[in-house]
Formats: structure tokens, sequence, C-alpha cells
């Protein structure tokens, strides 16, 4: 089996580690090889923030490489379209519509560009995108984006639903486990 | 049971199923969640030192008195400790030492990419460098047996994708904890040139005995496969050749120093090319090819600078690359890491931007003044520099007659790990600086670790807090003064004050870090009908900033979700379009 790639874009601060962490102790418990990997350190001072998730039976490199990605999952549009590439032909896209301004527009010294859903609809087609704030806001609170965007996928993952679900529940047990929950359903149902 | 978790969590965990007693280390990305989690695990004592030469020092003593020993830092931290390190290979061990340096090839967080395997040769001891999860956990207890057999430390050596990267873990069975007896041998333990001259020969015989090691250890793996391609490689390079070649041969080395040669010479004999796939310098091509074996791809192809990846190996060794040729979009608005909203550095280095004076900087958070808008430092090396620095250049600006006073910028933690011994050089040697410590109660940048000005351990619980103002006072700097650096108007009146007082003036800045004390205040709203679109609270340089509508002059909006109420824009305000409501509070974690 060649490894399934998955790639989690955002903003730091906007959760994307903890749906990475989901996404792989989902592979485990599903007896499957995985590596996964962020960077910490400056990336998380409200930089842009990637993640990567690969499954398989065997995975080597923690790694995905541009043009390699099965998902796309990107918890903000520009930073949607600013990781694109990394999809590999046909991949699938999920991105949250809520628009966070970079350091660079809120001081005035760029311009948040106003075409970014058409670009991301003109480079993928089949792209999706939802409102992940709306449906997180619904299931309790506004900080669980990062469970509606992992639900969004679920049905694509070579990992089931159910496996899924056990793992958000041991993980937020004690800490907002119902609102993780209804966030993660809440995402499944925009698919 | 199998867990997935990081090289780091790996290393700590390894660390006390090995029978580890004493850890200590200073953060640094990618090393700091290692003693975190030792930390958090709770069941083998460990500390924060104020630096990684005081926390590799903490380890040799704990080693003599016979208990297993980590110390745990990132690669430019094994400099500060290299003093240590050099004489420590001379002496050797009690009971075993890890010193572990975490690598950051790319520089994803770091202020240069050197390569800590040259450390390794230039002190002449074993390195162990891991290449996923599985093999961080399971060095550490191979760490601590050659350690303990060759009587040498042994650096465990990692880069940000073993640090950072998480793969699944098998626990070993647990070695019990047992403390020795505490080393009395004077002439291995106290290195007088007498003394010394005798370990120096026992350090090259160690080496021998290493070599000889080194080619039996399983540690070094041949992985026989088509033998037209051979590839040598470590560490993380060794996952993306595997990734871009698994068919190829591979001589897989875990332990980096000394080289297998017999090994080496055998492989090389039984494959069609040799490539040699390392990040960084050139540390196996340049030993092999001083073996007269030929390197058919190695550095040549792949760049000393940078990390590596499959479609790098790939093309080396003249295959195409798979990922896509699309390219990245180019001519989008860059998202480079920031203040956090409600930050304290915000208010300090708008008014530093303002009144464009030098800036000699330091390694943390507010390293990010420099960055456009705020543009307010002008100098940044390594741990500590700023107060050095900025003394060197005040001198210089007598000699040259120039009247500029500089400024150093500089955080407690940083203060804390050589920031000190600058302002006493400043103090004795009559100096003309002023220097800002900004003391947000927490080492920042590294996720906001305790630290001697904190008042708590790393396990979290109550410390001795070191007064920052008295500390700097009985340096003899007479003139140091508290200031707050969300009130503008004052911080501006301080800083002008210090740069008009002859000698080193001080200003310390005790706002706690908004994240790692979860600082919350009432939001700031912005009056439509007031707002001129002028633009001049943009220079605050904050994310919950933003134009709102078209035209010659947006107006500007505040996202609510964003805003942590610091009200340091409303200051940039003139037209009192912005407000701030009162009240607000910050809860520690």
């Amino acid at each position: 089996m060649k490894a399934f790639n998955i790639v989690i874009a955002g903003v730091g601060g906007q959760g994307v580690l903890m749906a990475s962490k989901v996404l792989a102790e989902s592979a485990l418990a599903s007896r499957m090889d995985v590596k996964q990997n962020e960077v910490h350190g400056m990336a998380q001072r409200g930089g842009s923030v990637i993640s990567f998730v690969r499954i398989g039976a065997k995975v080597h490199s923690p790694v995905v490489l541009p043009g390699t990605a099965d998902i796309l999952i990107s918890f903000e549009p520009l930073e949607a379209l600013r990781y694109l590439h990394y999809l590999k032909p046909g991949g699938k896209l999920v991105y949250n519509k809520a628009c966070i301004n970079p350091s660079t527009v809120a001081a005035g010294l760029a311009t948040y560009p106003g075409d970014v859903p058409q670009r991301i609809a003109a480079a993928c087609p089949g792209a999706r995108a939802i409102d992940a704030l709306q449906v997180a806001q619904q299931a309790g609170n506004a900080k669980a984006v990062n469970m509606v965007m992992v639900g969004s996928v679920m049905k694509g993952l070579p990992i089931d639903a159910e496996v899924v679900e056990g793992v958000v529940r041991e993980i937020s047990r004690g800490k907002g486990e119902e609102v993780n929950m209804a966030a993660l359903r809440g995402g499944a149902a925009t698919a | 049971m199998k867990k997935i978790i990081s090289g780091n969590e790996a290393i700590a965990l390894s660390f006390e199923d090995s029978g580890g007693v004493f850890a200590s280390g200073y953060p640094g990305t990618p090393s700091t969640e290692t003693l975190e989690e030792v930390a958090r695990l709770g069941n083998v004592y460990c500390e924060w030192a104020p630096n990684e030469k005081v926390g590799l020092e903490s380890a040799i003593g704990a080693s003599l008195a016979g208990g297993r020993a980590l110390a745990t830092m990132k690669h430019v931290g094994v400099n500060v400790a290299a003093d240590a390190l050099m004489t420590l290979t001379y002496t050797g061990v009690n009971a075993g030492l890890i010193l572990m340096a975490a690598d950051d090839p790319g520089m994803h967080s770091s202020q240069n990419e050197q390569d800590s395997r040259n450390y390794a040769k230039f002190a002449k001891i074993p390195m162990l460098d891991p290449a996923d999860s599985q093999e961080a956990y399971d060095y550490v207890r191979a760490g601590f047996e050659i350690s303990e057999r060759f009587d040498t430390p042994v650096m465990l050596r990692t880069t940000t994708r073993i640090s950072h990267a998480k793969g699944i873990v098998e626990q070993k069975g647990k070695v019990e904890p047992k403390v020795g007896d505490l080393a009395k041998d004077v002439p291995k333990y106290v290195m007088l040139p007498n003394f010394g001259k005798i370990k120096h020969i026992a350090v090259e015989e160690r080496l021998l005995k290493l070599q000889a090691f080194a080619e039996e250890s399983p540690l070094n793996r041949v992985e026989m496969n088509d033998p037209e391609l051979g590839i040598i490689t470590s560490g993380i390079s060794y996952q993306h050749a595997k990734e871009a070649f698994p068919q190829a041969s591979f001589l897989k080395l875990g332990l980096v120093h000394p080289l297998p040669e017999q090994k080496i010479r055998d492989f090389a004999s039984k494959v069609g090319r040799l490539m040699v796939v390392e990040e960084m310098d050139a540390i196996f091509e340049e030993q092999i090819r001083a073996l007269g074996i030929r390197v058919d791809i190695g550095k040549d192809r792949i760049s000393l600078c940078g990390e590596v990846c499959a479609d790098i190996v790939r093309e080396a060794a003249g295959a195409p690359a798979t990922s896509a040729k699309t390219q990245p979009a180019n001519d989008l608005p860059l998202r480079p890491p920031t203040f956090c909203p409600g930050c304290a550095h915000r208010g300090l280095y708008s008014i530093l931007s303002k009144l464009k004076v030098f800036v000699s900087g330091d390694i943390g958070c507010y390293t990010l003044g420099a960055l456009p808008p705020l543009s307010a430092m002008h100098t940044c090396i390594c741990m500590g520099a700023s107060i050095s620095a900025a003394h060197g250049i005040a001198k210089v600006n007598e000699i040259a007659g120039r009247t500029e006073k500089p400024v150093a910028v500089i955080g407690d933690s940083t203060f804390f790990h050589s920031g000190i011994t600058g302002l006493l050089s400043m103090s004795y040697n009559a100096g003309n600086a002023l220097v800002i410590i900004m003391d947000n109660r927490t080492t920042g940048m590294t996720g906001g670790q305790e630290n001697p000005g904190s008042g708590r351990l790393i396990q979290g619980n109550p410390a001795k807090e070191v007064d920052m103002v008295s500390l700097v006072k009985v340096l003899g700097i007479e003139n140091v003064y508290e200031i707050n650096s969300y009130n503008l108007k004052e911080t501006e009146d301080a800083i002008r004050r210090g740069l008009e007082t002859p000698g080193p003036y001080v200003l310390v800045d005790k706002n706690p870090c908004i994240l790692r004390y979860r600082v919350k205040k009432p939001l700031v709203q912005v009056s439509a009908d007031k707002c001129t679109g002028c633009r001049a609270c943009l220079k605050a340089s904050c994310v919950a900033l933003g134009l709102q509508g078209s035209g010659d002059k947006p107006k500007v909006a505040i996202d609510p979700n964003i805003c942590n109420g610091c009200g340091v824009c409303t200051q940039h305000c003139k037209f009192d379009a912005m407000t701030v409501a009162s009240g607000g509070s910050h809860e520690s974690i």
C-alpha cells in the first residue's frame, strides 16, 4: 500500500496540531504505520503552519512532498491557496471560509487578495469551502474549528469514522468531549 | 504497548526506562519537549538550568555521583556547553552520560544551521543519530551502555524532523535506576596538565576501541538489495533515501562517529554506484573519500544548505522527482510569525521604531521586532549578545565622537542565560548603553518554560524567584527602573531619559507573557464615525487589525476573535476612534 498523504495547513493557534494528532492516533488505532510531522517554534506566533500525516503499511519519511498529497485540509483560505501545490492531481481540498489577516496585511504592507476562492476553484475544481467557524459555534465552542475540519474529511480517509470518533472521545475526555464530538459530526455532515 | 510519540518524547521515555537518574538542559527548539516530557512522566529528577553549560556541568556532577545523566539542548546550545564537553571527553564518566543535541537543518527556528556531528569528531566521542522515534528510544539505552562500557560521554544527535516527527514506539523492558558511589579519583577527574596529558592518550585509545565496536555493532546495519545503487546514510536522511529508492542497498549508520572503516569498504566494494546522503556538512563523505573510496554521488549533487527530501535524493541519483511540477503561488501576502495580540513587546517596539535608535537584539520572541513595520532591531547574534554587543558599539561610538547611545533588548530567560555577564562587563568597563529587559516571566519563544525568575520549577511547583531589579543593581548599575510597555507615553519618556543619561541604564518591563499566563483583556472597539482611515494604528503591527471597505481610505476594523485588548493601537490613534473597556484578567496555567 502506498502511503496516504494528508497535509493540514492553517495559522498558528488554530489547532492544526491537535487535528494532526487525532488523525495520527486514529491510524495507530487502525493498526497502520504512521508518521506525523509539523514545525514548532517560530511558526506558532501567528505564522503560517503546515503539518503532515502519512499513513500506510510502512512509512519512511515524515515529510509530504509537493504534488503528492491525497488530501489538503486548510483552516484558512489564503493558506489553502499557499499550499495548494501540495495536492496530487485529483487530490481533495477542504478549507474553512473564515479569513485571518496575515501580519503583513494587518500592518498595511500587503493586501489580502480578493479572489482567493476563485483561484482555488480554478486550480482545484472539486474544492469544498465550509463555514467551520459557524459549525464549531453551533457545537458550542468557536475553538472546535479543528474538529469540524477533521470531521469534514472523515469519509475520504483510509480509516473508519468510528475509530476517529473513539480517538477524539479519548483525547478530549473531561476537556470538552461533547463539544468536540458535536463539532466532528457537524463537520462530517458538511461532506 | 505501542504509542505514537515524537522523537523528543521517545528520548524522555527511554531515559526513564533506561535507569536515568538526573536530567538537565536549557530550552531550545527543537530539543525543548524532551526535558518537559521527563518532567511530565514524573519518575526521574529533572530541572531547567539557566544555560546549557550549567546543564551539562550538572549532568557531569550527577554522573560523578553515580547516576545516569542526560543533558538536553539545541545545536547552538552545544557551543555554550562546549567548554565543559571538551574536557569531559578527557575525564570520561562514572555513571553513563548522554548529551542530546538537536540540530535544525533548514533553520525552522534557529539562527544558524551548524551540524553537531562536527562536535563528535572535535571531542573524539561516540555519536548516535536516530532515524525515527523508535530508534530515538532505543539509542538512549544503547547510549548509556556505550558511555559506561567505553568510559565516555555520548552525544545523541537529533534533527528537527526526528525531534518533532511522531512515529510508533514500542517500549522495552525497564532498567531500574541504581545509583553508584561518588567517584573520588584525582588523576581521572582533575584535569591538571599532567593528568590531562595521560588522559589525552586514553582518549585516542578509546577512539580506536570505539572504531572496532562500530564495525561489529548492529547500530550500523547493512540492507543488501539491488547492488546497482548503494547508499550510505544516517538519521532522517535514511528515511528520505529509503522513500526515494526502496530497492537500493543501504549502509545505515546509527553510530555516526567514529565510522566503521571496514564495513564501509566492504559495502562500497559490493555496490555499483556509491551514494552518500547526509544533511548539512559532508562529514561522512570526507571521511569516506579519505579512505580512498570513490563516492559517485554526494555533496556535489546534494546541497550543504537546508534539509534533504526524497526528491532531492532522487534527482541527485539521476531519477525524476515525483512531486508535481506545479509551482506554489508566489504572489500571496506572506504570513510570518509576529507578536501575539496583547503581547507587551508590541508597545516597546512601537517606541523603539519611532525613536529610530540602534537596537542590539537577542534570541527570543522579541527578535520579531526586526520585521517590518516595526523594523527596530539591527543586530542579533546569539544568546546574551545584545548587551555585550551594545557595549562594544558604545565604546566605538565614543572613540569616533558619535553621541548616539545604543539600546539592547533582551528577555528574562536570555538575561539569566548569558546576559548577566555582558551587563557585568558594561558596569565594570564604564559602558554607555540603555538595556531593556523584557521580563515576561517565562521562556517565551520555546513555548513558555519556567526559569530562575518565574518562581516555578519545571514540574510547576514553587521555586526561589530571583528579583530582576536587585540582580541588576548588585552588578553595579545605579540607574534601573521598571516600565510598563503597554503605556506608550510612559515608555517613551523612560527610554528618552535612559538615552540622555550618561552611563549604563536599565529598564525592566515585568508584564507577563499573555500566551503563557493566558492574559485576557476586554476588546478594543473602533468608532467608524471617528476613524479617518489614516492607518496610524497599523504601526502597532497587530493581526487583530485590518482595513474594512474600499475606496481611498478604508477604515480600520478589529477582529474580536483575535484582539486581546492591550490598547497599544488606541494610543497610536490621534482621533480617539479606538477605545478599550476597563477590566481584564490574567490567570496562571
